[in-house]
């Protein structure tokens, strides 16, 4: 095998990806490739099947099959004021320039569970912005945003979450902010009010209206490049100057079309702003 | 042996518990010119932000840093994963991260280096299993010789914590069995081997 001569596998996976977009629309041909395949072998193995032309058959003939796999595709892992230190620089820098809108419009791309929605309404609520701001919370998997909706996150997560917000400058008690029930954290209605979570998928829909700040954070990593500039693009397009872009502490504007469009705000903590 | 013919591409290490001190043995004993790329995974907190980058500079000759997404790899140059962000080898031999669930209660994950680089480096990856208190890797290490690609466990009798290079060797039979001090000179002359072998 070299790097040159795509292997059987290479040819697979190809193949596998062409037959999701063919059969069921959603486009994951230009994810990076290390991070789907070892998704893709996780789920063969526990289907049971001995490779990912297997994989496509099933997924093919077996809608069920297809709606299992797509959840191992599309779930993103992420927790309440993950890096608080953006969280503290979010704080600092941004909501200063944000207090002379009238109304703030929010676009929470890839927003997954839901975890840092919740983290922004909380911040926003504590600085006096949350009555004049409306989220768009966007996720291309249904299943995971009508968990985002619900609001319910697992207790036993709950104290990583209360230091991730004390480290971020959180100030009040952390517990106020959900019930606990069994085991379960139910965050409060009052945070949900302003949020509509809705459907949206950054491989193939186009801009979603005209926000003053984009949080899209650890979604490009799982991109290629060419998608990464498309979605880059698409957070341009949806950004008048002086608009908010905010990344993941490991993504980056640099290698991409668009990085003339922005300027850096914190550089450390990817926070960029629309020329 | 088996691997005579083989041209190297590249080396991953993965270490866990008294990883710093291991890795600043093997890396400060490597020339700034070392003919290979290296990828490497240590276990810690996700909080840790660039110290042990930071480091490992101070006494290795080769460049150290922490792994960009998307970056190629170059010879002369160990890339570390970022704390709380696995990372791994694309099949072009770029640098990947992801934010997946944790493997073996961690992130970055040894496995997930491991089975990734064995993919895209096949029989031309070395992989270097060092001390650590937990049994990430193993699964790895046997992904790699699966692959064709050799192994090198450190001699879990001198491992400040033996469990990692322990469940490396009960997972797959290891290519050498080395102390730390040896681990480097082989590195090297597995390396310029290769090298040579090439020109």
């Amino acid at each position: 095998m070299s790097a040159t001569t795509p292997d059987v596998r290479t040819i697979e996976l190809d193949l596998l990806l062409e037959a999701i977009y063919r059969r069921y629309g959603y486009d994951f041909r230009h994810y990076a490739r290390a991070s789907i395949r070892r998704r893709l072998e996780h789920a063969r193995l526990r289907e049971g099947l001995d490779s990912l032309a297997e994989v496509q058959h099933r997924l093919l003939h077996d809608m069920a099959f297809f709606e299992r796999l797509l959840a191992d595709l599309s779930v993103n892992v992420t927790e309440m004021f993950r890096d608080p230190s953006f969280y503290q620089a979010l704080r600092t820098t941004v909501v200063p320039l944000l207090r002379d809108l009238d109304h703030l419009k929010i676009w929470h791309a890839g927003c997954a569970t839901g975890e840092e929605v919740y983290s922004m309404a909380i911040l926003l609520l504590e600085e006096g912005l949350y009555d004049r701001c409306r989220i768009y919370a966007t996720d291309m998997n249904e299943t995971v945003l009508s968990q985002a909706r619900a609001g319910i996150f697992p207790l036993s997560r709950l104290r990583d979450y209360t230091a991730n917000y004390q480290r971020a400058g959180g100030q009040e008690s952390f517990s106020d902010y959900y019930t606990a029930q069994y085991d379960n954290a139910v965050m409060h209605r009052a945070l949900r009010e302003n949020i509509l979570f809705s459907d949206h998928n950054l491989a193939i829909d186009g801009v979603f209206g005209e926000m003053h700040l984009i949080m899209c954070r650890n979604v490009l990593i799982y991109f290629d490049r060419a998608l990464q500039n498309r979605v880059l693009g698409l957070f341009a397009d949806s950004l008048p100057g002086g608009g908010f872009l905010c990344l993941g502490l490991k993504e980056s504007l640099r290698f991409s079309a668009h990085s003339a469009a922005f300027d850096d705000l914190v550089r450390e903590q990817r926070i960029y702003r629309r020329r | 042996m088996a691997h005579q013919r083989q041209a190297f591409r590249a080396v991953v290490i993965g270490a866990s518990a008294g990883g710093v001190g291991a890795l600043m043995t093997v890396l400060g004993a490597l020339p700034a010119d070392f003919p290979l790329p290296l990828a490497m995974v240590l276990h810690l907190r996700p909080d840790a932000g660039n110290f042990l980058a930071d480091i490992l500079n101070r006494h290795a000759l080769l460049q150290v840093r922490q792994a960009e997404e998307k970056e190629h790899l170059r010879p002369g140059v160990a890339y570390l994963a970022p704390p709380n962000y696995h990372l791994l080898v694309e099949e072009d031999r770029s640098l990947a991260l992801n934010v997946d669930e944790r493997v073996n209660f961690a992130r970055p994950s040894v496995d997930v280096l491991f089975d990734s680089a064995a993919h895209a480096f096949g029989p031309a990856l070395i992989g270097v299993v060092l001390t650590g208190a937990n049994a990430d890797g193993a699964r790895g290490a046997a992904r790699i010789k699966a692959a064709g690609g050799m192994v090198v466990v450190q001699d879990p009798a001198e491992a400040e914590a033996s469990a990692m290079p322990a469940a490396a060797l009960a997972a797959t039979t290891p290519d050498r069995v080395l102390t730390l001090a040896e681990i480097a000179p082989l590195l090297m002359e597995l390396a310029t081997r290769g090298r040579r072998r090439r020109s």
